[in-house]
C-alpha cells in the first residue's frame, strides 16, 4: 500500500484509518429498533452497565409505538400473558417517582364494562382469578358503574374496576428510556436500517458495520424479516382522538366483550375502548383486523367503531374529532410475545411481537432479557416467551 | 344515510371553483360544494349580490342559470373509498359521489411567531379585515399592517374606509424589489390602474418598506409594536396590528386523496390534472398567483374535466401569463431571512398545544417534533404552525390525516 501514496492518497489512508478505529470499536449489545420496547431494553442493560448501541432505521418511537393507546394494562388472557402484563404493571409503578410529568402518567384504573348479566359472571370470574394472583379490583354494580362513570348509558349490568392500571404518553416514556440508556452511556443511530445480524454485529444499509457481542432483535413487526424463524403477522387498528374534554371520562373503559372481539378468529373485530388523555382528550378505540397492509382508513371500520361506543356512551356523538389513524400491531400466532435467545444463535437475543400490549410489556421484557444476559434468575419464568417454543399450538 | 351524486364535483366556491363550474355545466352535472354560507372565495364572499366585479357577476349568472347544484356550508373532511368525500353539513354527514373531482380550496394565511405575536390585538391581516366585515368596528382605532406584498394595500385601504387610522404600512421587501416589481406591473394595465388607484388614497399613511414588527409588546393586550428598518428600531402605539406574511395553499384534501404535493404546491400538468386519476387542482393550491390565474386554472381545469381538452388548450396562453405575473410578485415579496430571528426560546410556535421554539429546535424534522412535543396535534391540526415550521426550520409538512377539519363524532 505505502507505493501507491500520493499527497492526497496519504490523507484518505490515515482517514480510513481513523474510521477503523472508531469503528472496530465493540459494543457489549447492539439493540435493533428504538420502539418502545428497544428503548426499554437499551436502558435496562444500560443501567448495568453495559455498553449498548440503539440502531434506528427511522426515529425513535415512530413505529407502532408512534400509533398505539398507551393503556398499562393487566390482561388474563393466558397464564403466561396475566404473568407478564403484572409484572410489568409493578415495574411502571416502581418507575413513576423517576418518569418526567411530560410522560402523562396517570393512574386512572381500568373499568370492564359489563353490558348484561353474562358479563357480570365474567366479572366475577375476572375478580376472583385476580384476587387469587394478589391484584386488587372492585366489582361495581349498575349505581355505582354510574356513578364512577356518569357518561355510560343507563342499564349496564356493572364493571370490574382494576385500579392499579394506568395511561401514560407512550411516546414520551420511550424518549425518557432513550434519554436513561444515553446518561448511562449508550449511543443512538437513527436513520440507519440493520440489513443483516452477523456473528460480530450487525451490518447496516450504507455498509457500515458495527461490531458488537450481542444483539437484541427490537425491530417489531419487522423482526421477523431479520431472525428467519419468528413469525409475526401485522395486525391493524384504527385510533380516534377528540379535542380535550376534561372528565367526560375518568377511567380507561373497555367493554368486556371486548375480550371475545379481540382474540376471536374472526379477521376483523370492533369494542368499545374509551381512554382519557391526560391532556384531556379522549382517545378512542378499537379495532383489529388480520390481512390489511396498508395505513389507510376504512371508513366502514370507523363507524363500526363509533357506533359500538355510542351504544355504550351516547354523548360522545357530539365530541368533536381532530384525528384519525392506524397502526400496526407485531402479533405471534400464540399473542405471546418473543422474548429471549435465539435457538441455535450464540449471539441473538429477540424481544418482539408484542402485539396490542408492548406498552405495557415493554418494560417487563426488558428486565427478562437482561437477567438473561448477565446469566441471573428472571423475576417470572421466561419460558413461555422463549423464541424457540412451538406457537402452532395455544 | 344521505348521498348525492354528480358528473363533476367541485370542492371550494372561490374564484376558481366558480370558473370551473361555468365550464364544466355546459355538458356536466356539477355540484359545487364550499363550507361558507356564500359563494365567491376570499375576495367576492362578503359581497357577493354587491359586487361590482364584472368577472363575477358573469359567473354568478352562468352558475345561477346552469346545470350546477350548489351547497353551502357543506365542509369536505374526508375521502371515503374511492370517488366519494363526506361532508359535514348542518343537516349531518353528506356522502358526494362524483365521477370527476375538482380542488379548488384555496388558500389561507401564514403566520410567523415573533415574540408577542400571540397578544390579542395581534390578527393575521385577512382575518381581521374578516372580522370587520362581520361587524367589528375599528372606527378610530390605531392599526399597524405589517407584512408584505399586495394585499397589506387592500387591508390598509379597507381598515382606512371604516375609520381606522392607520399608523404605518410595514413592507418587509425592499423597495427596490417593489420597483422591479412595478415594471413588471406595466404589462398588466389592470392591475397597475387597480394599484394606483390604492395607493392614491394610501397617501397619507407611512409606507415604509425593508421593515418589520420585531415584537408586539402589551401585557394584556396589544399596546405597541417595535418596528425595526435599516438597522434602527423604534415603538409605535396601536391597538391593532394587521399581519400579512403571504398565503399558505390549502393541499390537506389533495394529500388525502393521494395527489402528488410538490414544494407544498398540489403538482398539476398543463390540463390541471393532478397525479391522481380523475382529479383535478385548480387555483392557490397549485401555486400563488392572484384572482386572475385562478380563474384561468379553474375554467381549464372544467373544460378538461369535461372532455372538452381543445376549447381548454386555447386558454393555456392566458393562465400562463397570470402565472408568471404572479411568480413575479413571489419573487419581489419573498420572505427575508432576518423574519426567521424573530422567534425567542420562549416564544409560542404552536398555539394549540402552547409548544415553544425552543423545545423545537431540539429536533430536526417535523414528525419528531410533533410526536415529541404534540406541536400540530391541536385542534388546529397544524394549519398554522405547520406553515410557521417549513419557514423556520425548513421541515417538511408531516403526512395529513383525516379529518382534515374537526367533525363531530357521529359524522365521521
Ligand atoms: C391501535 C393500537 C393500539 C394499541 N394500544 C396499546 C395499549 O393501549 N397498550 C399497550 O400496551 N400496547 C398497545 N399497542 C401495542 C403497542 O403499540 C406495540 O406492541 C408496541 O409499540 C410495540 O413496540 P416495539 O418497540 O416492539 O415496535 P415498534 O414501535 O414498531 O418499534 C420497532 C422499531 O424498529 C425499527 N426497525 C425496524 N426494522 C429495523 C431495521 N432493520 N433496522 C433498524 N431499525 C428497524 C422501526 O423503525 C421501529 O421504530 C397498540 C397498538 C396499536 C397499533
Ligand atoms: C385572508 C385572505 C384575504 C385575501 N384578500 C384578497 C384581496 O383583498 N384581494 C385579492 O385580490 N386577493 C385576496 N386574496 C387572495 C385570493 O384568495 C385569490 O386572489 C383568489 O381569490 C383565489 O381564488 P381561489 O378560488 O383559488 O381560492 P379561494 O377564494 O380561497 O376559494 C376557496 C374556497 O374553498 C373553500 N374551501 C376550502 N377547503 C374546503 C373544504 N375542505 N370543504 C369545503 N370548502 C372548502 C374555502 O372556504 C373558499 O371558499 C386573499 C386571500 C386570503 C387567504
Amino acid at each position: 500500500m505505502t507505493t501507491i501514496l500520493t499527497a492526497s492518497g496519504s490523507r484518505e489512508f490515515i482517514f480510513d484509518l481513523l474510521q477503523m478505529t472508531t469503528s472496530t470499536k465493540t459494543f457489549d449489545v447492539a439493540v435493533i429498533g428504538a420502539g418502545i420496547v428497544g428503548a426499554a431494553c437499551a436502558a435496562s442493560l444500560a443501567r448495568e452497565g453495559l455498553h449498548v448501541v440503539i440502531v434506528e432505521s427511522k426515529n425513535v418511537a415512530s413505529g407502532a409505538t408512534a400509533a398505539g393507546m398507551g393503556h398499562i394494562v393487566v390482561m388474563d388472557d393466558s397464564d403466561a400473558q396475566f404473568a407478564l402484563t403484572q409484572y410489568s404493571q409493578t415495574l411502571w409503578n416502581e418507575l413513576v417517582p423517576e418518569l418526567p410529568t411530560l410522560a402523562e402518567f396517570e393512574n386512572c384504573g381500568t373499568i370492564w364494562v359489563a353490558a348484561d348479566d353474562e358479563e357480570m359472571n365474567e366479572v366475577r370470574r375476572k375478580h376472583d382469578l385476580y384476587s387469587s394472583r394478589g391484584l386488587n379490583s372492585e366489582i361495581l354494580d349498575e349505581r355505582s358503574l354510574r356513578n364512577a362513570e356518569p357518561n355510560l348509558r343507563e342499564g349496564l349490568a356493572g364493571g370490574l374496576l382494576v385500579r392499579g392500571d394506568s395511561v401514560v404518553y407512550q411516546l414520551f416514556a420511550t424518549r425518557y428510556l432513550i434519554e436513561t440508556a444515553k446518561q448511562n452511556g449508550s449511543v443512538l443511530r437513527t436513520g440507519r436500517r440493520v440489513l443483516e445480524i452477523t456473528d460480530d454485529g450487525v451490518k447496516l444499509d450504507n455498509g457500515e458495520r458495527i461490531l458488537s457481542k450481542l444483539i437484541v432483535n427490537a425491530a417489531g413487526f419487522a423482526a421477523a424479516d431479520l431472525s428467519p424463524g419468528l413469525v409475526i403477522a401485522k395486525r391493524k387498528g384504527h385510533l380516534i382522538i377528540t379535542e380535550r374534554y376534561p372528565n367526560f371520562v375518568r377511567h380507561q373503559l373497555v367493554e368486556l366483550g371486548y375480550l371475545r372481539s379481540a382474540h376471536g378468529t374472526s379477521s376483523e373485530s370492533v369494542a368499545f375502548n374509551v381512554q382519557p388523555r391526560g391532556t384531556g382528550q379522549l382517545l378512542l378505540g378499537s379495532s383489529r383486523q388480520f390481512g390489511a397492509e396498508t395505513d389507510e382508513i376504512d371508513h366502514n371500520i370507523v363507524r363500526r367503531m363509533t357506533s359500538r361506543a355510542f351504544e355504550f356512551m351516547a354523548g360522545l356523538r357530539s365530541l368533536s374529532v381532530t384525528r384519525v389513524w392506524t397502526g400496526f400491531r407485531p402479533a405471534t400466532p400464540d399473542n405471546l410475545p418473543y422474548i429471549g435467545k435465539l435457538p441455535d444463535s450464540e449471539n441473538v437475543y429477540v424481544a418482539a411481537g408484542h402485539e396490542g400490549l408492548g406498552i405495557t410489556t415493554s418494560i417487563g421484557t426488558a428486565e427478562l432479557i437482561t437477567d438473561t444476559i448477565l446469566g441471573r434468575e428472571t423475576a417470572i419464568p421466561i419460558d413461555p416467551y422463549l423464541p424457540g417454543r412451538r406457537t402452532d399450538t395455544h | 344515510m344521505n348521498k348525492t351524486s354528480c358528473e363533476v364535483l367541485i370542492v371550494g366556491g372561490g374564484a376558481a371553483g366558480l370558473s370551473a363550474a361555468a365550464a364544466a355545466s355546459k355538458t356536466a352535472r356539477v355540484l359545487i360544494a364550499d363550507d361558507n354560507p356564500n359563494l365567491g372565495g376570499q375576495i367576492w364572499r362578503a359581497e357577493l349580490g354587491k359586487t361590482k366585479s364584472p368577472q363575477a357577476l358573469e359567473l354568478i349568472k352562468s352558475i345561477g342559470s346552469g346545470k350546477v347544484q350548489v351547497m353551502n356550508n357543506a365542509q369536505i373532511f374526508a375521502a371515503s373509498g374511492t370517488n366519494c368525500l363526506l361532508a359535514e353539513t348542518p343537516e349531518g354527514r353528506i356522502e358526494l359521489e362524483y365521477e370527476k373531482l375538482i380542488i379548488a380550496t384555496g388558500a389561507r394565511e401564514r403566520f410567523l411567531p415573533f415574540p408577542g405575536w400571540t397578544l390579542p390585538g395581534v390578527f393575521g391581516a385577512g382575518g381581521l379585515q374578516a372580522l370587520v366585515k362581520g361587524g367589528l368596528s375599528v372606527a378610530g382605532k390605531r392599526i399597524v399592517v405589517s407584512g408584505t406584498g399586495p394585499l397589506l394595500f387592500a387591508v390598509a385601504d379597507y381598515l382606512k374606509n371604516k375609520g381606522a387610522i392607520v399608523a404605518a404600512i410595514a413592507e418587509q421587501a425592499t423597495s427596490f424589489n417593489i420597483r422591479r416589481f412595478g415594471l413588471h406591473l406595466l404589462a398588466r394595465p389592470s392591475k397597475l390602474a387597480q394599484a394606483i388607484t390604492i395607493r392614491s388614497r394610501l397617501l397619507n399613511i407611512p409606507y415604509l418598506t425593508g421593515c418589520w414588527v420585531t415584537k408586539a409588546i402589551g401585557d394584556e393586550k396589544l399596546t405597541a409594536v417595535t418596528l425595526v428598518s435599516g438597522g434602527r428600531s423604534w415603538d409605535v402605539e396601536c391597538d391593532f396590528l394587521a399581519c400579512g406574511f403571504h398565503l399558505v395553499p390549502n393541499t390537506e384534501l389533495a394529500s388525502i386523496l393521494g395527489c402528488r404535493i410538490d414544494n407544498g404546491y398540489v403538482a398539476v400538468d398543463e390540463f390541471q390534472r393532478t397525479s391522481a386519476n380523475g382529479i383535478y387542482c385548480a387555483g392557490e393550491p397549485t401555486g400563488m398567483a392572484g384572482v386572475e390565474s385562478s380563474l384561468a386554472e379553474g375554467k381549464i381545469a372544467g373544460l378538461a374535466a369535461t372532455g372538452q381538452s381543445e376549447t381548454a388548450r386555447s386558454l393555456f396562453a392566458e393562465r400562463d401569463r397570470a402565472r408568471g405575473f404572479g411568480n413575479a410578485l413571489n419573487d419581489a415579496f419573498a420572505l427575508r431571512n432576518e423574519l426567521k430571528t424573530l422567534a425567542q426560546p420562549d416564544t409560542i410556535v404552536c398555539r394549540c398545544e402552547d409548544v415553544t421554539y425552543g423545545r423545537l429546535s431540539e429536533f430536526d424534522n417535523s414528525r419528531e417534533a410533533k410526536l415529541q412535543t404534540r406541536c400540530g396535534m391541536g385542534s388546529c391540526q397544524g394549519r398554522v404552525c405547520g406553515a410557521a415550521n417549513e419557514f423556520l426550520f425548513g421541515w417538511k409538512p408531516g403526512t395529513v390525516r383525516p379529518p382534515i377539519f374537526p367533525v363531530r363524532m357521529e359524522e365521521l
